[in-house]
């Protein structure tokens, strides 16, 4: 079932259009991934979606009823946890959880209790009562997703939920995620790290500059690379010797050097009969060391659909991060 | 119920973080006892504590609410905290009833210090409270909602700060706190008609010292309209500035 849709959904800022005419939907109970580089149009998205800005044109809808003009009943059913913590620096962990259960209406008793077991889950007990401007990074994170799904909401959305945070709080917070996700909340969530899209999402959207370039299911946007298939040899010698050869006996094949020259990759259209190569290298005295098929990530369908080279685009998040995970890979 | 929850929340949580504040507490209530002081000591007369007192009450109100109201509003704004209210399950309205709330509150606080300092000077009685309170009310509002509406009309969030003081000083003169309309050139006569704390001291000064020279009904009605005004152009605003 379709949670939200969205429906060409544009937005301008005084001429310029920072989302175009966006189209997609959200599954109950799926995490859905909005990919993207700085400035795509990720958190205008959602802006939008949650009612944070005004639509300039196109509609959005939630569970099939629209609420373009008018968020505010549609926000009941929202989580929002925003790229920068927009929590009360001068009130506890526990007191702006209780706070942001009352906007949703929560009576105290069932909010005091929501906010222990979240502290509990998340696992700030200890920094409970500390006020919110004494916890790290990683701990205002923590707890500003915690602040997002105090009332239990439908659907959660998550704007880069781990951009800026170490590797070991970054962890934890997907495995979080992971968790939400298992009891049946739908996620929304943007993100810059290829892998954690890869990893959490079910359905990506891929965003460059305000459009939807591509979207699919993970295994939909993988078929986009199926046709071209990898091996990598680590061998005894300089292949840079034989190359000459190879290439003349595999005229369909396309080799290229490794890192080091004992090293080759193999790019190919069709699928590989691997005999003859290593028959090849067997004549000619090059023992095989190792032969690594390579399965075609999501990083290159990201960078063939795109034309954006991934590190690139990582490591400039790194630095509006600060302190973010420099060139860091989402993998943990 | 719910929408009641969320706004006695957000007012219990401005008043526990701002109002209850010791420093805030203190000069919220220093504001008042100073003015009460300088006035009332130079003039020991009774009658002219008396004379003095519509005045000192209307200047309390208007600094105590404006100053608060820069905090609770402009503040979070600058904060970003201000927008997690925005997206909060409540009107527009309510929100912001509930974040003046409490600037009112402290406003009506405020005027009774000098009532209570004019107590033990001079002689308080034969006054027509119930209209007292109902004018402190309504002076505590459209003064809130004026400090509001100044909130909302500019763009850059120190700027509020500066264009308060702006309206405030002025207001001291036109507004007949001290200086009888009458005694004002003709030409900025109009201007005290247009704002709302005229007419509230207007009622003061006819309860208290019976020489207001407008109806009291026609005032109320026009502190009712201002704070309407004042009230719905500033929603009218927000939603217009701040959510883009
Ligand atoms: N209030 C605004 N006024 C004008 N332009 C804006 C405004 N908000 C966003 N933009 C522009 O819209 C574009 C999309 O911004 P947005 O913040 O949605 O990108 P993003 O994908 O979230 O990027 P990031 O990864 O840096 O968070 C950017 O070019 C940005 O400069
Ligand atoms: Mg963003």
């Amino acid at each position: 079932m379709k949670i939200i849709e969205a429906e060409n959904l544009k937005k301008e800022f005084n001429g310029f259009v920072a989302v175009d005419e966006v189209d997609f939907h959200i599954n109950k109970g799926e995490i859905f991934g909005f990919l993207g580089p700085n400035g795509a149009g990720k958190t205008t998205t959602i802006n939008m979606l949650t009612g944070m800005v005004k639509i300039s044109a196109g509609k959005v809808k939630l569970m099939g009823e629209d609420y373009t003009h008018n968020a505010k009943k549609a926000q009941a059913m929202m989580g929002i946890v925003p790229d920068e913590s927009n929590l009360y620096e001068e009130l506890s962990g526990l007191e702006n959880l209780t706070f942001c259960g009352a906007l949703y209406g929560m009576e105290r008793k069932h909010r005091a209790e929501r906010a222990a077991r979240l502290l509990q889950q998340f696992g700030l007990m200890e920094a409970a009562n500390k006020p919110f401007k004494a916890y790290s990074k990683g701990m205002k994170r923590k707890l500003t997703i915690a602040a997002g799904i105090i009332h239990q909401p439908e659907i959660l959305f998550l704007d880069e939920p781990t951009t800026g945070i170490d590797v070991a709080f970054a962890r934890q917070i997907r495995n979080l995620i992971v968790e939400l996700h298992k009891k049946g909340t739908t996620i929304f969530l943007t993100t810059h790290y290829i892998e954690e899209a890869e990893r959490l999402c079910q359905r990506l959207a891929f965003i460059v500059r305000g459009k939807i370039v591509k979207e699919g299911t993970v295994e939909e946007l993988m078929k986009d690379t199926q046709g071209e298939n990898v091996v990598n040899f680590t061998l005894g010698g300089d292949f840079s010797n034989i190359k000459e050869e190879f290439e003349e006996r595999f005229p369909g094949y396309d080799f290229k050097m490794g890192k080091n020259n004992n090293e080759v990759s193999i790019h190919s259209a069709s699928t590989f009969a691997l005999f003859p190569l290593v028959q090849l290298f067997e004549e000619k005295d090059f023992p095989v060391y190792e032969a690594k098929i390579v399965r075609p990530s999501l990083e290159d369908v990201f960078v063939k659909v795109t034309g954006i080279e991934l590190q690139k685009m990582q490591d400039e998040q790194g630095q509006k991060g600060k302190k973010g995970q420099k060139g860091g890979r989402a993998r943990s | 119920m719910k929408a009641w929850i969320a706004f006695s929340s957000i007012l219990m949580k401005d008043m526990r973080s701002y109002y209850l504040k010791p420093p805030n507490i203190s000069w919220g209530l220093i504001f008042p006892i100073a003015w009460t002081l300088m006035f009332f000591l130079r003039s020991p007369v009774q009658l002219e504590v008396r004379d003095l007192l519509p005045g000192v009450m209307a200047l309390s109100i208007l600094f105590g609410t404006t100053s608060m109201l820069a905090v609770t509003i402009t503040f979070e704004r600058r904060s970003r905290s201000f927008e997690r209210l925005l997206l909060a399950p409540i009107s527009l309205n309510l929100l912001m009833l509930a974040k003046t709330t409490g600037a009112i509150m402290f406003g009506i606080i405020n005027a009774f210090v000098p009532v209570l300092f004019a107590s033990f000077m001079t002689d308080l009685s034969g006054i027509n409270w119930f209209i007292v309170l109902g004018s402190v009310i309504l002076i505590a509002i459209t003064s809130t909602f004026l400090g509001l509406f100044i909130a909302v009309s500019v763009s850059q969030v120190f700027e509020a700060q500066t264009f308060s003081n702006f309206f405030r000083f002025p207001m001291l003169f036109l507004c007949g706190l001290f200086i009888p309309l009458a005694n004002l050139p003709a030409f900025l006569r109009p201007l005290s008609y247009v704002l709302p704390l005229t007419y509230g001291v207007d009622i003061l000064k006819t309860v208290l010292n019976n020489n207001g020279i407008i109806p009291i009904p026609f005032s109320f009605l026009m502190l009712i309209a201002f704070s309407v005004f004042l009230f719905a152009y500033s929603i009218y605003n927000v939603n217009r500035k701040w959510i883009l």
